[in-house]
Order: structure tokens, then C-alpha cells, then sequence
């Protein structure tokens, strides 16, 4: 028998084998995510449209309202493609964080009664919501092709945006995740920070009409930072972003993802007991 | 091949009780209430000494205490004990669900745990998209359940409805398929709980065909159950645990013999002293006795003779006690259940129960040929278990003349009794 496979039980058990069971289980992160989509789509009446109608009608009231009715500023480009390059990472984060903070408690008999590393449960939440985004991503595409809008070379450093993004909605998911399963009605916080998170967010205007004074203190919020960063991208030269906000946003955005994982890890031993 | 490849050394588990709280689990919301309903008697009172919000009435409990023994390769070995012993908290550490407080475990092998049958099943999916979910669960890769897929499909015999989502498949064919992929994961360590309880008797036997060959092939099987019968033919080994201790290990005939004993012992007891109850305790069940027709007690029925069960309860006056369904189970001495009687299949319901009172249950003619049973008896109503004592009685039964003829019917035919008559039709043809 090979000894690779000793496997040693005891409290508090290494950091090490945690990180190699995440590896030997990879394909469950695909499964999770594969079986909520599937079943999304079952379930739901209209099925895939839903990923497309949602952003797409919220993009329209944010038009209607802050681009017809308060004529806010648009950075020199369509409204509606200002909205929509800031919908697609708020989405993907305020859906991320709704989706996984409940991951927990609606797999509960999968916690209970077979043993894989708990990070996998959240984290396919967030892969799911990704999945949405990159749907919404397709929406913003044709959006481009209607309004016959170019983007430059800045658009190919979306990646590193998208990422960021991740780090965000994953930070937050742990956080949130490890703190419902502790502390039950945090269900009722997940989605007041999703719909209050949209407003303090730079969706449905641009940043640029923060009065400048206030700037680096708007920064504090981590999703000002990936939002300015995924216009500043998408929209190309007219787009302006304020580097000192947004780095700001962006460590905060580690400091973020860091504290979720740690708590995360911190909680998951006991999940099994209080769940 | 006689080396160890499970060594469990002094293994302990401690879950903190907290009486005060009658939630199930924590909120936020009442944690701050506690906190500042505390800050506030410190406020008005500052040199009473009060405990900390997070301290108050918690109570330490061990699961588990200093529990060591060995398995060897290739090893059947059974975990028995009665309900609360710790089997489950074993179960648990043992297939790295929640963590040991104290001691440790070495496990030499791949290691599959099968505490439930289809966890992870999801009933909006079909057949085949719930093989590959279910194996990946636990822990398959794909390319192995890819390669197992058609043997699994053959032995959970579902091949025409795997693209019909399982919240089709009748309860049969569920536990069938999950089954199927639990016993293709091809472990060298098996650790099974009473999920064989399932199912209907063929595929049982199929099931335990299975885990006898998973025995055969030099791999070892921990298998946890109340079924002494099942634990008999499956395991050679036991390990008997009471209040979370190992108290015997050895040879299963000896440690069923054993645990036998002690609960022979517990039965001793009167119901009102026993400890190991569950339920909310809103109604308590304070006896179980017979009476015969005469009006006597004692724990005596006559086979084919009318046998009155009397439950003696008492109630928590401050509870609205209607529709209460009392119910007890007669079982053999392996933990084989018989049969059941309850007031709601009779239809019988009772509303204002007194505050102290018998619920009486009688069987006109006793169904059991003669020997010794066990007694698990209950109370509850709607979705409230209000008590549960197993086993809290032993009863005798006596030889009686069932057929009215003074003759018998031999023991080699089960142990069930029932009136029938005879009479020969012509056919005419």
C-alpha cells in the first residue's frame, strides 16, 4: 500500500493537505457550478433569458433616469454603454455575494454527510454567477455593434479587470458565506448590501461627477475601484480614472479577499457542528 | 497482510451545549441582544459579577472520550452501540466531516464514507447527470465515473429512465442508483453507515453481495448498525461503544453478546429514570406494562390471546396536547423491527389529554409465537417528537393456543402468527 495515501486525523490538521484535497477535488468546482446552471434552467420558465433580461432592463432605467432625466455626464460615450460596462462586474459581485452567502445553508446534507474541502461549495456559487457575467458580457457586445462603438488596446487588459472582480465577489462570498452559516439572519443583510451596494456604487453615472475633494473617500468603496477600472477599459480614451482611488479600492479589495478566506477557513472546521 | 491500516488513538470529541438557547442556531440579532441587555445590568449594578454573554449556562459534553483500537487490512469490522453511544460522532471524524477535539487517527488507503445513501442527489436533474454529480461528491474524478458509468448503470438497473430527472424514480430505483455509484468508488477503506437499511429485500442482498466482495478483495469495511442481524453476517470484528467510550473490542460474537447484556440492563431501569431518551420532552412516556385480562401487570403476553399495552405518560400542562400519536414497535433481540402499533393508522385520535394518564392499546389476539422481544415506544404529534425510549422493555411471550386447535406452528417459519381458515372449491372444468 502506498504511503501517499496515510492519512493522519487529528485536531487541527495541516494547512497543507487542505490545499491538496482542493486540488484532488478541482472537478467538483465544475460540477457544483454545472448542476446550479442546469438546474437554473430547468427550473426557471424563461430559462436563459433570465441572465439576459435582468441587466438589460436595469441598464435601461439607469438610462432613463440618470442619463435622460438628470443628464448626468457620460464620459463621451452612449449612455447606455457607460451603464452596461459598470452593470457587468456589479452584477457579477452583488449576485456572487447573494448566490454564495445561501450555498451553505442549501447544501447543508452535502456538509453534513461527506467530507470535501467547504471552499468548493461557495466557490462554485461565484463560478455560477461568472458564468452569468460572461452571458451579460455577450449583451454588452452587441450593445458596441449597435451603437457601432470601437473600443482601443485598453480593452486588453480587461483580463486583469476581470480578475480583480473575482478577487472581490469571491472575498465577499467567503465573508458573507461564513458568516451566515454563524450567524443565521445575515440572509436578510446579503440582499440589502446587494440593492443599497448599487446605489453607493458608481452604476448608474460615472464616477467623474464625485466632487473631487470626496474622490479618495468614495474610494473606500472596494467595487469603485473594479467598476472605474472595467470603464476605464472598456470605454477606452475618453474614459478618465482617478489612480489614487483606485489603488486604494484595489487593496482593499485584497485586504478584502484575504479576510474572507481567512475567516473562511478559520469557521469552516466547525460548519459540520453547527450547521 | 496484517497490517493496520485504521489506528484511532485516544479519541476524543466535546460539543458545547448551550441550555439557555432554544433556537437552533445562533443569530446575530440575539447575540447584540444578549450583549447589551448584559452591558445594561453592569450599567445599573456594576459590582454584581455577571457572565459573559458568550459563557452563560454552556455545558461541555463528550461524544467521544479516549476511544483507541485498531483495524487491520482486509478487517469487517462492526460499530455497535445504542443511540447516543457516539457511533455517529465516530462516523463523523472518522470520514473527515468534523474534527476530533482530542487525539488522532491514522488511516492507511483511499477512504470512501458512505453516511447516507444519494447525498448531493438532485431531483430536477436525470439519472445520468446525477451519476456524474453523485461521483464527483464522492470524490471520483470524471474520467473515472466515465469509465465505470455502464457498470453502474447495470447494477442500479435503471436503464430506461437515466434521462428522466430522479424526482421521477420511485424511492426503489433512487436508492438503487445511489447505491450503485457509492459501491463503484473502488476505496480501500469503506466506511458505511445503516444505509443498507434500504431498499427493498433483493436488492439488499445485492447490496450486501456488494459490500461482501469489497470484503473479499483485501479491503477493509467499517460498518455502523442497529441491526445485530446485519452485523452478525457482515462483520467479524465489532467494537462496542457506551457513553462514548470503547468499552469492548474483539470478535463480533462476543461484543453483540456483550452489548446484549447491557441493554438488558438499561431495561432494569424504570422508564421515568432513563437518561437516554429524545424528544422534547413536552409529554414523557413514565411506563410500559401489560396487562393481561385479569388486570395484572407484568411484561407477559400470551400468543393468540388478548394482550393490552398500557403507556403511562404525563404532559407539560402548559402545552396544547391534541392529536398526540402514541406508538410502539416490537422488535427481536438482533434488532429486527416486527411490528408496529400506532393510534393514528388505527384512526383513533385523542384531544384534551389529562395531565397523567394511560394511552391503552389492545391486541385481541397476539401475533408472536413464543420467545423473548424488545419494546421501542413513542410519542409524538405533528412534527414534534415528544418522546423515544429504545428499547425500554423486554417482554416474554408465552405459549398460547393461537389456532383454538392446541397445535403450533414451527419457528423456522418467521414469528408471526395469523387466523386463517381452509375450505376446498371444485372447479368445474
Amino acid at each position: 500500500m502506498d504511503d501517499q495515501h496515510e492519512i493522519v486525523i487529528e485536531p487541527g490538521a495541516g494547512v497543507m493537505r487542505y490545499w491538496n484535497d482542493l486540488w484532488h477535488y478541482r472537478e467538483l468546482f465544475y460540477f457544483l457550478a454545472w448542476r446550479d446552471i442546469l438546474v437554473r434552467y430547468k427550473q426557471t420558465f424563461i430559462g436563459i433569458a433570465w441572465a439576459l433580461v435582468r441587466p438589460l432592463l436595469t441598464m435601461i432605467v439607469f438610462t432613463i433616469i440618470f442619463g435622460k432625466i438628470a443628464k448626468l455626464p457620460s464620459e463621451g460615450v452612449p449612455y447606455p454603454i457607460m451603464v452596461f460596462a459598470a452593470m457587468l462586474p456589479w452584477q457579477f459581485f452583488a449576485s456572487a455575494i447573494s448566490e454564495a452567502s445561501n450555498s451553505l445553508i442549501g447544501n447543508t446534507n452535502l456538509i453534513s454527510k461527506v467530507y470535501f474541502p467547504r471552499l468548493i461549495i461557495p466557490t462554485s456559487s461565484v463560478i455560477t454567477s461568472f458564468v452569468d457575467f460572461l452571458i451579460s458580457g455577450g449583451i454588452l457586445i452587441c450593445l458596441m455593434a449597435w451603437y457601432r462603438f470601437v473600443p482601443d488596446w485598453r480593452i486588453l487588459t480587461l483580463p486583469l479587470f476581470i480578475i480583480i472582480a473575482f478577487a472581490s465577489a469571491m472575498g465577499g462570498g467567503l465573508l458573507l458565506t461564513a458568516l451566515n452559516v454563524k450567524y443565521r439572519d445575515f440572509r436578510y443583510i446579503v440582499p440589502f448590501i446587494a440593492q443599497f451596494g448599487l446605489y453607493i456604487s458608481p452604476v448608474g453615472f460615472s464616477s467623474s461627477v464625485i466632487p473631487s475633494q470626496w474622490r479618495l473617500l468614495y474610494s473606500l468603496n472596494p467595487m469603485v475601484g473594479v467598476i472605474d477600472g472595467f470603464r476605464w477599459a472598456i470605454l477606452g480614451g475618453k474614459a478618465q480614472i482617478f489612480w489614487p482611488g483606485f489603488f486604494l479600492s484595489i487593496t482593499l479589495v485584497a485586504a478584502l479577499f484575504v479576510t474572507g478566506l481567512w475567516y473562511f477557513r478559520k469557521m469552516e472546521r466547525t460548519f459540520a457542528d453547527v450547521i | 497482510m496484517s497490517n493496520t491500516v485504521i489506528k484511532v488513538d485516544n479519541l476524543g470529541k466535546k460539543y458545547t451545549i448551550r441550555h439557555e438557547q432554544k433556537e437552533r442556531y445562533t443569530a446575530l440579532r440575539d447575540v447584540l441582544a444578549r450583549g447589551i441587555k448584559n452591558a445594561g445590568k453592569r450599567l445599573l449594578s456594576p459590582f454584581t459579577v455577571y457572565h459573559s454573554p458568550f459563557t452563560s449556562s454552556q455545558e461541555d459534553f463528550w461524544a467521544l472520550k479516549n476511544v483507541s483500537f485498531e483495524v487491520k487490512q482486509g478487517e469487517k469490522i462492526g460499530i455497535i452501540g445504542r443511540n447516543g453511544a457516539g457511533k455517529s460522532t465516530l462516523l463523523k471524524i472518522l470520514s473527515r466531516i468534523t474534527e476530533p477535539t482530542t487525539g488522532r487517527i491514522k488511516l492507511r488507503g483511499k477512504v470512501a464514507s458512505l453516511l447516507e445513501v444519494g447525498t448531493g442527489f438532485h431531483p430536477e436533474l436525470t439519472g445520468r447527470e446525477n451519476i456524474y454529480l453523485n461521483g464527483a461528491i464522492l470524490g471520483m474524478t470524471k474520467a473515472e465515473i466515465k469509465r465505470k458509468f455502464d457498470e453502474i448503470v447495470f447494477f442500479s438497473e435503471i436503464e430506461k429512465f437515466l434521462d428522466t430527472p430522479v424526482k421521477r424514480y420511485s424511492s426503489g430505483m433512487y436508492v438503487r442508483l445511489a447505491f450503485a455509484v457509492a459501491a463503484h468508488l473502488e476505496p480501500e477503506i469503506l466506511i458505511v453507515d445503516e444505509v443498507l437499511a434500504v431498499g427493498d429485500a433483493q436488492f439488499q442482498k445485492k447490496c450486501i453481495g456488494k459490500m461482501d466482495e469489497i470484503g473479499n478483495q483485501g479491503r477493509t469495511v467499517l460498518f455502523v448498525s442497529h441491526n445485530l442481524a446485519m452485523v452478525t453476517a457482515l462483520t467479524t470484528k465489532a467494537v462496542l461503544l457506551a457513553d462514548g467510550r470503547a468499552v469492548e473490542d474483539g470478535p463480533t460474537g462476543p461484543v453483540i453478546d456483550r452489548y446484549m447484556r447491557m441493554m438488558s440492563s438499561d431495561i432494569d431501569l424504570s422508564l421515568s429514570e432513563r437518561t437516554d431518551r429524545k424528544g422534547s420532552g413536552n409529554l414523557v412516556i413514565v411506563d410500559f406494562a401489560i396487562e393481561d385480562a385479569q388486570g395484572s401487570r407484568n411484561n407477559v403476553a400470551v400468543s393468540g390471546q388478548e394482550a393490552r399495552f398500557v403507556i403511562r405518560f404525563k404532559r407539560n400542562p402548559d402545552c396544547n396536547m391534541d392529536n398526540v400519536i402514541f406508538s410502539f414497535s416490537i422488535e427481536s433481540l438482533t434488532g429486527e423491527k416486527l411490528l408496529l402499533f400506532a393510534n393514528d393508522i388505527t384512526g383513533d385520535s385523542f384531544s384534551g389529554l389529562p395531565l397523567e394518564g394511560n394511552a391503552v392499546c389492545t391486541i385481541p389476539k397476539f401475533p408472536l409465537i413464543p420467545g423473548i422481544y424488545r419494546i421501542t415506544v413513542w410519542a409524538r404529534r405533528n412534527q414534534e417528537f415528544l418522546d423515544w425510549i429504545s428499547p425500554a422493555a423486554e417482554i416474554q411471550v408465552m405459549d398460547g393456543d393461537f389456532f383454538g386447535t392446541g397445535r403450533r406452528k414451527k419457528e423456522k417459519f418467521g414469528p408471526f402468527l395469523a387466523a386463517h381458515s381452509w375450505v376446498v372449491e371444485s372447479v368445474q372444468g
